[in-house]
């Protein structure tokens, strides 16, 4: 009986999941092509997106490229690209690219990215950094100068601080550094950098003396063997987590995710399905892909603004 | 006094040989780290869902089928394109060209063209076949641009197979009349195919293993559909590993070294058809 019961319970709860996402189904068939590039950082989550999209609408081609946020809006601005992945907001220059070949846009928030810095879980010193005190480790002249942990503060201990961190061509070492230094792309040069993320957790994990930052999504992956640590920006020492990226208080270490609809793809059908369908799941996909999603309100703003974009367009 | 001199070339001889041995141990041994490395993580990743899948956010269902598909297209192609001007350049430059200054500065230009990086024929690639030429980013802009990147081997691997043949035999068959058409197609090119063979497919290992030239000129990471001609969009192996490395789900790192034992596999395929051919024409030259 007790089993019988649980598996009804069961079933509804399974059969109430299922419903959510695929209630409005839009029953029209639609085809064609949507071409998306940009960002790397963005990918995973317009991969998952497209993904499930094609389960929805077979006959719509999606194919998406890496080739960097700088170089996705190069296309974006001469119209080769109907979407453009970004995890900066675009610049002046790309807008002037935009305007020259009549191309106009919006930009869609889709999700968060948060940073994370990490230290070896036998260090019992840290509990947390400020800023200034990361800005004093990582800034061009620190370099040679800022060698051991009790030059951040006096009590921690009389020895070397190795540093990790992503490559200098990543978007993740432009954003520290242009969050932490204040310009993006100035630091010191003396830390071991990897564009392969898992090394630097190997790197950190191996490390008792160890400090580095990334991705806040490989935490998660490596929980087990890495202490994050709080960053107080200001208004207190605040840990990243979905909740504290998601309502903008883990600063400024968490940025946000952009997708850019060019105007004359915004016209066709398919695309506009497309960052419906995006917009309505990005929720759930981009926890599936590590990244943190917006809260719900801010999602109906985004969706509200493409709606807006949409009727502007006929 | 001689025999102490003696006795030192001795010496050399064997720390000679030992480095040598010692030298020959440290490729040997990186290779079979690396291989072994990629084998154990991962082999059993392989199976048909993985070769026939299509990209993926979960790990345990993403497959190389598209991936896959595009990089025997851009293979292909690459071969159509670069096998009849390299080897026809090589020809020109060894046989037809007047040996003077400005043969010699091709000869420096094409040596240094095949030291210049990958990325810079993937931008070369980009402004003339995907945007003048308007090719856009198809397969064929894509096997264009790793045609131009392997050209100075293949030419100067021609070239090399080339002037191993002997004077000998173009004499002879000048003597009996035939004209230089005749000798370069029916005397030195059957005599120094197996060489251009062999120059012509690792031209091409070199060609499969690239993404960053590919990557500029438009090749894309995601594409759930198998290429259907030349001007399709298309992703190719190295792309896709490359895309997988920087993932934080450790199963993507998995699918990645599987996806690298696929490239591998398809490589060595090409060097032992290099090899057998090589050998099935060397077998056929008999002086």
């Amino acid at each position: 009986m007790k089993i019988k019961l649980l598996t009804i319970v069961t079933i509804i709860a399974l059969a109430s999941c299922g419903g959510g996402n695929k209630s409005k189904t839009n029953t029209e068939k639609l085809t064609g092509e949507i071409k998306i590039d940009g960002s790397s950082t963005v990918y995973p989550i317009t991969e998952a997106v497209a993904e499930e999209f094609r389960f929805e609408q077979p006959e719509v081609k999606v194919t998406i490229g890496i080739s960097g946020t700088g170089g996705g809006f190069k296309k974006f601005g001469r119209g080769e690209t109907d979407l453009s992945d970004a995890s900066r907001p675009i610049k002046q220059k790309e807008i002037d690219l935009c305007n020259e070949n009549n191309i106009s846009f919006v930009n869609l928030t889709v999700a968060y990215d948060g940073l994370a810095v990490l230290i070896n879980p036998e260090n019992d010193w840290v509990d947390h950094f400020t800023v200034e005190e990361l800005k004093k480790i990582w800034e061009p002249d620190a370099q040679g100068v800022i060698m051991k942990w009790n030059q951040i503060r006096p009590e921690w201990p009389d020895e070397e601080i190795h540093l990790f961190g992503p490559g200098v061509a990543s978007g993740t070492y432009d954003y520290f550094t242009e969050a932490v230094v204040g310009e993006s792309g100035s630091s010191r040069g003396d830390f071991t950098a990897s564009e392969d993320d898992n090394v630097l957790v190997q790197g950190i994990s191996g490390d008792k003396y160890g400090l580095g930052f990334f991705g806040l999504a490989y935490y998660e992956e490596n929980k087990d063997k890495l202490t994050l640590v709080a960053v107080d920006g200001g208004e207190g020492p605040v840990a990243p987590s979905l909740e504290t990226v998601s309502n903008g208080t883990y600063t400024p270490l968490s940025r946000p995710l952009f997708v850019y609809v060019n105007s004359k793809a915004g016209e066709k059908v398919e695309v506009q399905e497309f960052m419906r369908f995006y917009l309505k799941n990005a929720k759930e996909l981009s926890i599936d892909v590590g990244y943190v999603p917006l809260p719900d309100e801010e999602y109906t703003v985004q969706s509200e603004k493409l709606e807006s974009f949409i009727k502007g367009l006929k | 006094m001689t025999s102490r001199k003696n006795r030192n070339n001795r010496l050399k001889d064997k720390i000679f040989s030992v480095w040598g041995i010692i030298s020959t141990l440290i490729g040997l041994i990186l290779l079979v780290i690396f291989i072994g490395d990629i084998i154990i993580e991962g082999i059993h990743r392989i199976d048909w869902d993985f070769l026939t899948g299509l990209p993926s956010r979960k790990p345990e269902i993403a497959g190389i089928f598209t991936a896959m598909m595009g990089t025997i297209w851009v293979l292909l192609l690459t071969a159509m394109i670069s096998f009849p001007i390299g080897v026809a350049a090589g020809v020109y430059l060894e046989e037809y060209g007047k040996k003077g200054r400005l043969s010699k500065l091709l000869e420096i230009n094409i040596s240094n063209l095949a030291g210049v990086p990958s990325i810079i024929y993937g931008l070369l690639g980009l402004e003339i076949f995907a945007r003048i030429m308007n090719l856009g980013s198809s397969i064929l802009a894509g096997s264009m641009t790793l045609a131009l990147l392997i050209l100075p081997i293949i030419i100067v691997a021609t070239r090399e197979s080339i002037k191993a043949v002997p004077s000998s035999l173009k004499d002879a068959s000048f003597a009996l009349g035939a004209t230089k058409w005749q000798t370069i197609y029916l005397q030195v090119l059957p005599a120094s195919f197996g060489g251009i063979l062999t120059g012509v497919i690792l031209a091409l290992s070199r060609a499969v293993g690239e993404a960053a030239p590919l990557i500029v000129v438009g090749a894309l990471a995601y594409v759930p559909f198998a290429p259907k001609t030349p001007m399709d969009e298309f992703s190719v192996l190295p792309i896709q590993i490359f895309n997988w490395i920087s993932r934080p789900q450790h199963g993507f790192i998995t699918n990645a070294a599987a996806a690298i034992i696929i490239l591998l596999v398809i490589t060595f395929a090409m060097n032992g058809v290099a090899i057998y051919l090589r050998n099935k024409w060397q077998k056929k030259i008999k002086w």
